[in-house]
């Protein structure tokens, strides 16, 4: 049997590529960067948002290949070769993705600070085909936390938009 | 964080041999509890061996017993038919653990090896036998509303965080390991240690002891299981007291009984003797009140944490009840 | 004009949804090194020596700032209500846990964090100060503005030794901290001496100050910019440590400097709700009217700097009471200076006050809306002013009909649903209406559009929104004409935005810049032989959609963008300064409101869940909908969270916050907050209070909120919990 640990890398540098909104960046970062980081402080995309770096709050929200993850408790080296979508990717051009749209229509937001992390959230809520029930949406979207507390509207929105969508 | 060198592999031995060989290495699944405590520098290994191309991620129903891989997400382990149909109480208490975001990412390996929430833990400034042995415990006087009732020691008295795992208990999960001696199973009610006056050691895995899958044997009592939690927020937030229990009923009589406890002990809690109080009696309030009672026997508060006895002896009667009906 | 203004989409909205808005941390500049703080482990005692070798060893450190090495500045505020003394590395002693202590910068993030984590710093330690309950406090001078912190009127003792019905109780609310989803964040840079400061802050012009004397330099070499801020609810109302050590660091490497508070942080410096301790007794005749009312309050500071929290202010006003005395008392502790948060005052002085009318209610066996229709003040009684307006009663109707509190059995403990208890609690909202000086510039262009500046902050409040909308009637030209631009000390002065006032004073300055370059565009055509409006009488004109136009007769106009067309410069400029008159002479100004909870308690469990909040508010001329119902139901949310959820946890013997994050400091998420949940707005016309005719709507929604949730709770299980959170263990 070969052996089939990959070579180490770091602690120093390393080459590391993403795919980012099917754009590829290649970056040099330690190992011990977080995609988060790599996002906001190396890739230029911070859109992203860092509201905890600890897991508790959701602002951080990425898709990697589709899935929901808080982008802060996670390595960006763990991630090549993955497709990951940030709010930044959402929108075609100037058309709104229609989270996006019903975000802006049911005023799902205030600072706008937790809002990337909600509408990515919401989007993969309902590529997860989840119940669209109200109590449904609350608990799905449990892992977004919004201290300007415009959590009404956010069910609303993704209420609105999960209609469009069916 | 501190610096460390990152390394992965699609081999579990090649995976074991190289945490083997180093004292300073550690796998990496999720990263959700592991990157977190890099970050307080709780945790500092030299190198991580990232484990998430291992074949382990999948969920299979066999004739027996269902198997969860390791590196199967929270969520979709949540989500499992054959979870939710064979051991409702593990797909309960995962769909009550963290978040969506989170449970996509953490597997269910790292669950179960996940570390205490408690504050003294995560705080290097303060002192915590768990994290520097001999440093003394200031949870012991101090806040202590989220610590250990059962199971504490002068040492430590930190609650496992868990949910899964506590429900695992009553199901009668077993533990599969690759380690550097081979491989072994490891019933869920002995893969978690107790502190004694060893608090930073936790479960009864060797350095480099790999999990490969947890197994849920198929039964009836499993499949009447069920998962309930209390905490302070109606989502996204550890247990501060919970309960697993699963009954089977015959002939009017209880014949078999699994309580597990989470939220209050420093390890997942079975109640064996409240378990064996309730076989062969007739299911009713004043039996599962008595159940309740014995499950405490022996707990006792540290100030903040008094209000988890009587809290957890009312959440074993509703669980109780409720499972029965 | 309309009492409630068009519920358009938030102007800056699509930037939020899109990822494009740059938020302070997100400023790009080249040579970017990271600074992180390292924070004392200590609450009292001195610095007795430090360890920054292996630091400074580490891989990308560019420096490591002490107390030993720290250049001087400025540490003593100079004035101004927002400003604090701040721990700025200057000497060795430590006031409180998480105090700065030292600066690391790296050229990266991972860098200068790994860095700090390896400063050692040995301590003496001293005895600390961290009991409010027992430490020896004092009378501050004033509890708030020019408030004088001990108040009588009529004699207290007197009326309430006589009455027939006397409720004397202690209510207690703990150290909350506002953490905003951004947390604090500076990029520093200097060009000589010249300071450029991005800053998440609620006011650029009082970072600006603060900067300036920190520093020693005139406040014109220092341009402060926050175009977006991610939530503040007054912890950047002030500026902080952490932004002069930016500032600091940048000088001292030469480079630009980017420091962001790590989330553990946002526990240390940036302010927080204090503790109080309030004593509030009523008396009472037998039919519930109020004849004495006695509201002690009882609030930490920090040993090196003077916060009051206000709680009692609103007792003074919100009652017709003829005798009233109110008492602030400030306990200083080794704990870091509070400050202002989200109604400071009204927030935890509404939980005592409305829990004890509701414990008063029960006394008289009265319906507790009804109590206080029996108490309503028809004038202000402290002020012995009429109100400018005041629509309480209306709030009460109306929030009690859209809250069904009909359906409430008046008895405690008497309804259920299955094997829950429930509960229904109501409680009175008041919230003053501040005013600060304020100016903004509008450009009026050949193209015929807009371009609006003030030096004022959008916190979500909606202010872009709002003021494009203000800028936008008055020009008589579409919103979608305008930009709007803020949050920068080179666009014309404006306040804080705090206590609710950016739109009361801000609004009236872009109303009065927009209607006057609205006139001098008027004036052009009139002048203007080529325009046919030439020779017109400005009486005569109206302006709609970017068209001046004769009222009599439409067809007769001329367009904004024709008139500057013909103007050599292309385009006017006009300042609009605005500035409070004498109206708080002739009336008391404040927004009122109502609130309803429903509650169901598990009675086994202690778990409590609200599932119907209403709130009903009148607060001036709404300028719009839908981003003023925003505020409301945001400030709806925070009083179910300051009811259930917040608390944070300091270790009675370290003094250390052992809860400084978001899975141990809660706030609520998602599904915390019912379906049933919503927010009214009462119309309400005030010609008296300001040209605009708007109070603040920011700060009301949380009033009186924990309060209801507190009076519902009792409701259902009988049990009155005094000491917030209400949480399982205090019904269990
Ligand atoms: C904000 C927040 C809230 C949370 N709430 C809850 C909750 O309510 N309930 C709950 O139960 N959990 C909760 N969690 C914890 C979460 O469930 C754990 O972090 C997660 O399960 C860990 O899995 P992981 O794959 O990410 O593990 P990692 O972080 O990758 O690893 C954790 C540890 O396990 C070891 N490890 C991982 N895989 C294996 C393996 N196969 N064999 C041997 N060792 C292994 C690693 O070396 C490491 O030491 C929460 C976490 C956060 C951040
Ligand atoms: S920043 Fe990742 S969860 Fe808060
Ligand atoms: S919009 Fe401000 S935190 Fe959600």
């Amino acid at each position: 049997m070969p052996v089939d640990v990959g070579p180490r890398a770091g602690p120093h540098p390393v080459p590391v590529t993403l795919t980012i909104n099917g754009m590829r960046h290649d970056l040099t970062i330690e190992p011990r960067v977080t995609l988060l980081d790599a996002l906001r402080e190396y890739a230029n995309l911070p859109g992203t948002k860092k509201g905890c770096d600890q897991g508790t709050c959701g602002a951080c929200t990425v898709l990697v290949n589709g899935r929901r993850i808080d982008s802060c408790l996670t390595l960006a080296i763990m991630h090549t070769g993955a497709r990951i979508t940030t709010i930044e990717g959402l929108a075609d051009g100037d058309r709104l993705h229609p989270m996006q749209a019903a975000f802006l229509e049911h005023d799902g937001f205030q600072c706008g600070y937790c809002t990337p992390g909600q509408i990515l959230s919401a989007v993969a809520l309902l590529a997860e085909k989840r119940p669209l029930d109200d109590a449904s949406i609350r608990e799905f979207m449990s892992g977004n936390i919004c201290r300007c507390g415009a959590y009404k509207n956010i069910v609303d929105a993704v209420a609105a938009a999960g209609k469009q969508n069916v | 964080m501190r610096p460390f060198a990152y390394t992965r592999t699609a081999s579990s031995s090649a995976a074991v041999a190289t945490v083997t060989a180093d004292r300073d290495a550690k796998f990496l699944a999720g990263g959700t509890n592991l990157i977190d405590l890099m970050k307080d520098t709780v945790e500092a290994p030299a190198l991580l061996v990232d484990i998430n191309a291992l074949p382990f991620g999948d969920i299979v129903e066999h004739r027996t017993f269902v198997r969860i891989g390791a590196l199967a997400r929270m969520s979709d382990t949540a989500d499992h038919p054959a979870v939710v149909r064979i051991a409702p109480a593990v797909a309960e208490a995962l769909l009550a653990s963290a978040s969506p975001q989170l449970r996509n990412a953490a597997t269910i390996g790292g669950n179960l090896m996940q570390r205490t929430r408690c504050a003294y833990f995560r705080d290097v400034a303060t002192a915590c036998n768990k994290r520097e042995p001999g440093r003394g415990c200031a949870a012991i006087d101090g806040i202590n509303r989220q610590h250990a009732v059962l199971g504490g020691s002068r040492d430590c008295i930190c609650v496992h965080p868990s949910d899964m795992a506590v429900a695992l208990l009553a199901v009668d999960a077993i533990v599969r390991t690759r380690g550097p001696r081979g491989e072994r199973s490891i019933p869920i009610a002995a893969f978690h240690t107790l502190p004694g006056d060893t608090p930073q050691i936790e479960t009864v895995l060797e350095h480099g002891e790999l999990i490969v899958a947890v197994d849920i044997p198929i039964s009836r009592l499993a499949s009447t299981s069920t998962y309930v939690k209390v905490r302070d927020r109606a989502s996204y937030e550890f247990a501060l007291v919970s309960v697993g229990a699963a009954l089977s009923v015959r002939d009017g009589k209880i014949a078999d009984a699994r309580l597990g406890l989470g939220g209050i002990a420093p390890k997942p809690w079975r109640a064996l003797a409240s378990e064996r109080a309730l076989i062969g009696v007739a299911p009713s309030a004043a039996a599962f009140e008595r159940a309740a009672e014995i499950a405490v026997g022996g707990a006792r508060g540290y100030g903040h944490n008094d209000f988890k006895i009587p809290l957890v002896k009312r959440l074993i009667v509703k669980s109780l009840a409720s499972v029965a009906a | 004009m309309n009492l409630v203004g068009a519920p358009i989409d938030r102007v800056d909205g699509r930037r939020k949804i899109t990822g494009t808005a740059r938020y302070a941390a997100e400023t790009p500049l080249p040579g970017l090194t990271y600074a992180v703080m390292v924070e004392s482990t200590i609450p009292a005692g001195t610095i007795a020596a430090v360890d920054a070798a292996a630091a400074t060893r580490a891989s990308g450190v560019i420096a490591v700032l002490t107390y030993e090495n720290a250049p001087k500045v400025e540490q003593h505020k100079v004035a101004g209500m927002t400003d604090r003394n701040l721990p700025l590395l200057q000497d060795r002693i430590v006031r409180y846990d998480r105090q700065p202590v030292a600066v690391v910068v790296a050229d990266t993030f991972e860098r200068a964090t790994d860095a700090a984590s390896l400063v050692r710093i040995r301590y003496d330690t001293s005895v600390p100060a961290l009991s409010l309950a027992h430490g020896s406090g004092y009378h501050p001078e004033h509890s708030h503005g020019d408030e004088p912190s001990v108040y009588e009127r009529g004699n207290v003792d007197a009326a309430f030794a006589g009455a027939d019905v006397k409720i004397d109780r202690t209510y207690t609310t703990p150290v909350e901290h506002h953490n905003p989803m951004e947390p604090h964040a500076t990029v520093a840079t200097w060009d000589g001496d010249v300071l450029t400061v991005y800053d998440a802050t609620q006011g650029v012009f009082g970072t600006r100050s603060r900067l300036a004397v920190a520093f020693g330099i005139p406040p014109a070499n220092v341009r402060v910019v926050c175009p977006f801020v991610g939530g503040g609810f007054g912890s950047k109302g002030s500026a902080w440590a952490h932004t002069v050590l930016a500032a600091m660091a940048a000088r001292a490497v030469k480079r630009p400097v980017k420091l962001v508070l790590a989330r553990p942080q946002m526990f240390g410096s940036v302010g927080y709700r204090p503790a109080t301790i309030q004593r509030v007794t009523l008396g009472a005749k037998r039919d519930g009217t109020l004849v004495s009312t006695l509201h002690e309050v009882r609030s930490q500071t920090s040993i090196f700097d003077e916060f009051v929290e206000p709680s009692a202010e609103l007792t003074k006003m919100l009652y017709a009471v003829p005798n009233v005395r109110t008492i602030n008392t400030v306990v200083p502790l080794n704990a870091a200076t509070p400050t202002f948060m989200r109604a400071p005052g009204e927030s935890s002085g509404s939980f005592a006050l409305e829990s004890a009318m509701d414990e008063l209610a029960y006394a008289v066996g009265l319906d507790p809306l009804e109590v206080r229709l029996r108490n309503h003040a028809d004038s202000d009684p402290s002020k012995q002013l009429p109100f400018s307006s005041k629509s309480l009663r209306e709030c009460y109707s109306v929030g009690a009909e859209r809250f069904g509190w009909s359906r409430r059995v008046p008895r405690a403990r008497s309804m259920r649903d299955g094997g829950l208890l429930v509960g229904m609690g109501v409680a009175s909202a008041t919230y003053p209406t501040n005013r600060s000086a304020a100016s903004a510039l509008v450009r009026l262009s050949s193209d015929g559009t807009a371009h609006v500046f003030a030096g004022t902050q959008d916190l979500g409040t909606g202010a872009y929104t709002v003021f494009s909308q203000v800028a936008a009637e008055e020009l008589g030209i579409p919103v979608s004409s305008v930009r709007f631009e803020l949050g920068d000390t080179n666009f014309p002065m404006g306040p804080v935005s705090g206590g609710s006032q950016t739109t009361a004073s801000v609004g009236n300055a872009v109303s009065v810049a927009a209607r006057s370059a609205r006139d001098r565009a008027i004036g052009l055509a009139l002048g203007d032989p080529q325009s046919s409006l030439h020779g017109h009488d400005a009486d005569a004109i109206d302006v709609r959609d970017g068209r001046i136009f004769l009222r009599d007769r439409p067809d007769v106009g001329d367009t904004y963008a024709a008139i500057l067309g013909r103007h050599p410069q292309g385009e006017i400029e006009e300042r609009g300064d605005a500035r409070p008159g004498d109206e708080k002479t002739a009336f008391s100004m404040h927004a009122f409101g109502a609130q309803f909870a429903e509650v169901r308690v598990d009675p086994e469990l202690g778990t409590v869940r609200v599932v119907k909040m209403v709130g009903a508010f009148a607060s001036g001329r709404i300028l719009n909908a839908k981003t003023a119902r925003s505020q409301y139901l945001g400030g709806m949310v925070w009083g179910l969270s300051m009811a259930l959820h917040e608390i944070t946890r300091t270790d009675a013997r370290s003094g250390r916050i052992m809860n400084a994050n978001l899975a141990d400091y809660l706030v609520p998420v998602n599904k915390d907050v019912p379906s049933d949940f919503e927010a009214y707005i009462v119309p309400e016309d005030d010609p008296n209070v300001n040209p605009l005719g708007v109070k603040g709507i920011g700060e009301i929604g949380i009033v009186g909120a924990a309060a209801a949730i507190a009076n519902a709770v009792y409701h259902a299980t009988g049990t009155r919990v005094r000491d917030l959170p209400i949480q399982p263990e205090k019904l269990v």
